[in-house]
């Protein structure tokens, strides 16, 4: 996080970016989304509004998209609000990329959970496909970043790849799950654990026992 | 009203106050940083954590926190001062320890507090945190690694000056204050970010490094950029002026000064005139005050003498000069530089009735030919707390951009006979409707069109909460109001004293003036810098800038106010009521007053409001006539920055008015 910075304004950004408005399918969301909030709120919905127009400039550039400054800009003229506010908004928020990324952005989990379930080895194995932290490789395909507690604890360690997360990772399994992603597959997101669904504890229930194949009243017993 | 104990000081404090604020009451200090009273609450610095019951067991911040029924308050427990250095360590942390080199030294509210309330060593060990530096134009030096966060400046560029400009990036120990995209800021009272900084984050680049607070010499003054007479602070070192810093006075500025106010100071140091110059063969050469003072009385004008005031000349000098003209028998005064002739018979038609700061109770307004943010900056954040408050605002002339909404009913003044149907609704069932008058409006002569529009919609009113009078004129002039009260006003303005043919022409630091029209004339130029006026002169006598001479000035609402000398005019230059004082000698005249004090008694004894300070009464409005034509197309100030001498021979002044209003970029200095 502490890398973050905005994308110098340079002309040949505004020539890219420049013109750049919300496509028929992003503008109906994005009214949707103003529509959410009382008449003259309207900014109430620049967050939204931000992550569609990260969305769309994700699918002209075939990556994850980011917030170029005047794609930054045209928001805040669509939400009639001042542009330093919606920088405010989107460089608070981590999820907001500010500088171009790959086709794919990698996020791996340090944080202490992860780390104890071997985060470390998620992180080798990044760098070992030739990922830098902070950087997106020269192919456009992966950009790496190190993140804080995405929440999944429980199936730690873990990656978000976009809008997915892929957990109970080990080397191995995120090497399956890269190289499936590079061949334009869809792996399955969620917990790479055979025979694990989502969370539950490993090697079955260990509460609550009885309650795992029919319903039971434990109150009796209390 | 809730009682609360403070400290064991029972008191009853307002509804709606802060525990802050009954602490404040009780007379207990407590440190702020981001707390002000003229800004929104942010709570976000902890410094001004007080212990309360009933609530948590725990410190709260006291300045987020409503004062209720049966608190409990401690500010000197032990609790308070543990919870005020853990604050303060935390603050500090990734704080420079570069005290020596920063100018806020000395007037620091890190600093003062760090010894008041902080543990008095460090325990971190660790970096600290550094923030690249940002640009924030001409007036404003950034030394982001002192920031604090207390987001005073975001919230004063917010909710004072109305221009979303200054934003906090990125989050957490990241988190960095700065304009968009690093350009200047651009509003005209930008620098008043400089002193509700707490720390040395944001300090004034012109002043940089000039001088430590404790060696300057401060001096109470007036304001002369504009006609408000904000009341500033005068810091001198020796001969020089080095900074101007606004007072608090609620009745007039707030706290607020202009940018011009603050920064046109540096140009009290330049092409000043620092000795007599006679024209000899067309040009002007040095001469001494004999030569000069002779070169004058040669002229022997008889009674054919007119006076002209300058747009920043305090009262005792215009008296001065009136007296001098009426011992040699002449009554010929303008102080109108630039040909306004609107009927000053009645003052109270030309005077700022609602107040500056009653303007804010206004709920109906009507801006008739006035940049009020050119013409009067520190008056348009008040209008703007009209308009937050739901006053509906009408602009007729071309538009500038106002910080809150306005409706413009176009350039053409015949809108004035009939307003549009919806004004119209408003300002009939407006509680308090106003009207403000600028220059351009005085200029194309809507003065009685204004008059007829209060009479029709009763903007002098009873209301529930006292006497209403909501017409009001608001002049650029420092001077303007105290000319009109001395007779600085002739019937057809100046050109009345074109008319008049005079000998011999007083100008009184006059600049703004076309002195072609006075070619037949002997031009005697009195004041303080080279400028128009005085390459148009026959005869130059320096005189003093308003910062080197007591004086009293009235301000666009009829407030006299009086200001101190803070240092002594450059050179020969002197005091420019000893100068006519002088001068009526060498014109074997009379003027009946020989020191400064005499000469104030008599200016009391003609015009007994000068001789009081605080608002002057100028009685009923008179009674106006329907129908102005006209079309306002532009605004007389064309450059905020450069209005007056002192500002156009500032380096800051000029350096503003290209960067920030003519677009010129200054590449910053590698270093």
């Amino acid at each position: 996080m502490a890398d973050r910075h905005l994308e110098p304004d340079s002309p040949e950004l505004r020539a890219r970016w420049g013109s750049f408005a919300f496509n028929a399918a992003w503008d109906t969301k994005a009214k949707a989304a103003i529509a959410r909030y009382p008449a003259g709120r309207q900014r109430s919905a620049v967050m939204a509004l931000l992550d569609y127009a990260q969305r769309q400039v994700g699918e002209e550039t075939q990556t994850q998209g980011w917030l170029p400054i005047p794609v930054m800009e045209y928001v805040a003229k669509y939400l009639d609000m001042p542009i330093i506010r919606v920088v405010e908004v989107a460089s608070f928020y981590t999820m907001y990329n500010l500088v171009p990324v790959g086709r794919f952005h990698v996020q791996v989990c340090g944080t202490t959970p992860c780390m104890l379930r071997g985060s470390d080895d998620i992180m080798a194995a990044c760098k070992a496909r030739g990922m830098h932290k902070g950087h997106t490789t020269d192919d456009g395909m992966w950009t790496l970043t190190e993140v804080e507690c995405m929440g999944n604890c429980a199936s730690a360690p873990m990656v978000q790849i976009n809008d997915d997360n892929f957990e109970d990772l080990t080397a191995d399994r995120l090497n399956t799950v890269l190289d499936a992603l590079a061949k334009g597959e869809s792996p399955k997101a969620g917990t790479q654990e055979p025979g694990r669904h989502t969370v539950e504890p490993l090697g079955g229930p260990t509460t609550l026992t009885a309650m795992v194949s029919a319903n039971h009243d434990y109150r009796k017993e209390w | 009203m809730p009682k609360v104990t403070v400290d064991g000081i029972e008191l009853e404090v307002p509804q709606g106050a802060t525990v802050l604020q009954a602490c404040e009451l009780a007379g207990k200090e407590i440190p702020r940083f981001c707390y002000h009273e003229r800004l929104s609450i942010a709570g976000n610095c902890r410094m001004c954590l007080v212990e309360v019951a009933p609530g948590p067991p725990k410190p709260q911040a006291s300045c987020a926190l409503p004062a209720a029924e049966g608190q409990v308050i401690k500010t000197d427990s032990p609790m308070v001062k543990r919870a005020r250095e853990g604050v303060m360590e935390f603050l500090l942390i990734n704080h420079p320890l570069d005290c020596p080199i920063c100018d806020q030294g000395g007037e620091c509210d890190l600093q003062d507090q760090s010894v008041a309330y902080g543990r008095g060593s460090s325990r971190f060990h660790e970096h600290k945190r550094a923030v690249t530096e940002k640009y924030m134009g001409p007036l404003i030096k950034t030394t982001m690694t002192r920031c604090i966060q207390c987001t005073r400046c975001v919230r004063f560029s917010e909710e004072i000056a109305g221009v979303d400009e200054i934003g906090a990036l990125y989050r957490g120990e990241n988190m960095q204050i700065t304009t968009y995209l690093e350009k200047a800021a651009t509003h005209e009272l930008s620098a008043n970010v400089i002193d509700l900084c707490p720390v040395g984050a944001l300090t004034s680049g012109p002043y940089a490094f000039e001088a430590r607070p404790w060696e300057l010499k401060k001096t109470l003054s007036i304001d002369v950029s504009d006609a408000l007479g904000s009341n500033v602070r005068l810091d001198s070192r020796g001969r020089e002026v080095l900074r101007i810093l606004p007072r608090v006075n609620d009745d007039v500025n707030e706290e607020w000064l202009s940018d011009k106010g603050r920064y046109q100071v540096d140009g009290l140091m330049k092409r000043r005139l620092d000795r007599p110059y006679v024209r000899r063969d067309g040009k002007l050469v040095p001469a001494s005050w004999d030569e000069a003072f002779a070169a004058v009385a040669s002229v022997n004008p008889g009674k054919s003498v007119a006076v002209i005031a300058g747009d920043l000349v305090d009262c005792e000098t215009m008296f001065a000069a009136k007296a001098l003209a009426g011992a040699l028998g002449s009554s010929l005064l303008e102080g109108r530089q630039t040909g306004l002739s609107y009927d000053c018979s009645n003052l109270a038609a030309v005077n700022f009735n609602s107040g500056l700061a009653g303007i804010e109770d206004a709920d109906a307004l009507l801006i008739v030919g006035s940049h009020v943010r050119w013409e009067a900056p520190v008056l348009n954040p008040r209008l703007r707390k009209a308009a937050m408050r739901g006053a509906k605002v009408y602009v007729v002339g071309p538009h500038w951009d106002a910080t809150y909404p306005v409706t413009n009913l176009g350039n053409d003044l015949a809108v004035l006979g009939k307003l549009p149907k919806d004004a119209d609704e408003v300002f009939k069932s407006a509680q308090r409707p106003a009207l403000i008058i600028g220059g351009a409006g005085l200029g194309k002569g809507a003065l009685d069109a204004c008059l007829a529009l209060a009479e029709k919609y009763k903007l002098v009113r009873a209301t529930d909460s006292g006497a209403w009078n909501g017409f009001n004129a608001l002049h650029m002039a420092a001077s303007r109001m105290g000319g009109l009260m001395l007779g600085y006003a002739q019937t057809g303005g100046i050109a009345d004293l074109v008319a008049a043919k005079p000998k011999l022409v007083l100008s009184l630091g006059a600049d703004e003036v076309d002195y072609t029209k006075f070619a037949g004339s002997t031009v005697v130029y009195i004041g303080h810098h080279g400028d128009k006026g005085a390459h148009a002169a026959d005869v130059v006598l320096p005189g003093a800038a308003f910062t080197e001479k007591p004086g009293t000035y009235v301000n666009t609402e009829g407030r006299v106010q009086l200001a101190d000398k803070a240092v002594f005019a450059p050179g020969d230059a002197r005091e420019d009521w000893t100068v006519l004082r002088a001068l009526a000698d060498a014109m074997g005249v009379s003027v009946g007053f020989d020191s400064f004090d005499e000469l104030r008694a008599a200016m009391a004894k003609a015009v007994p409001a000068l001789g009081r300070e605080g608002l002057a009464d100028y009685g009923a409005l008179p009674k106006g006539k329907a129908g102005a034509s006209g079309v306002i197309d532009a605004y007389p100030i064309k450059d905020f920055y450069l209005t007056n001498p002192i500002a156009r021979a500032s380096e800051t002044m000029q350096r503003c008015s290209a960067e920030l209003l003519h677009g010129e970029s200054f590449a910053e200095a590698a270093e």
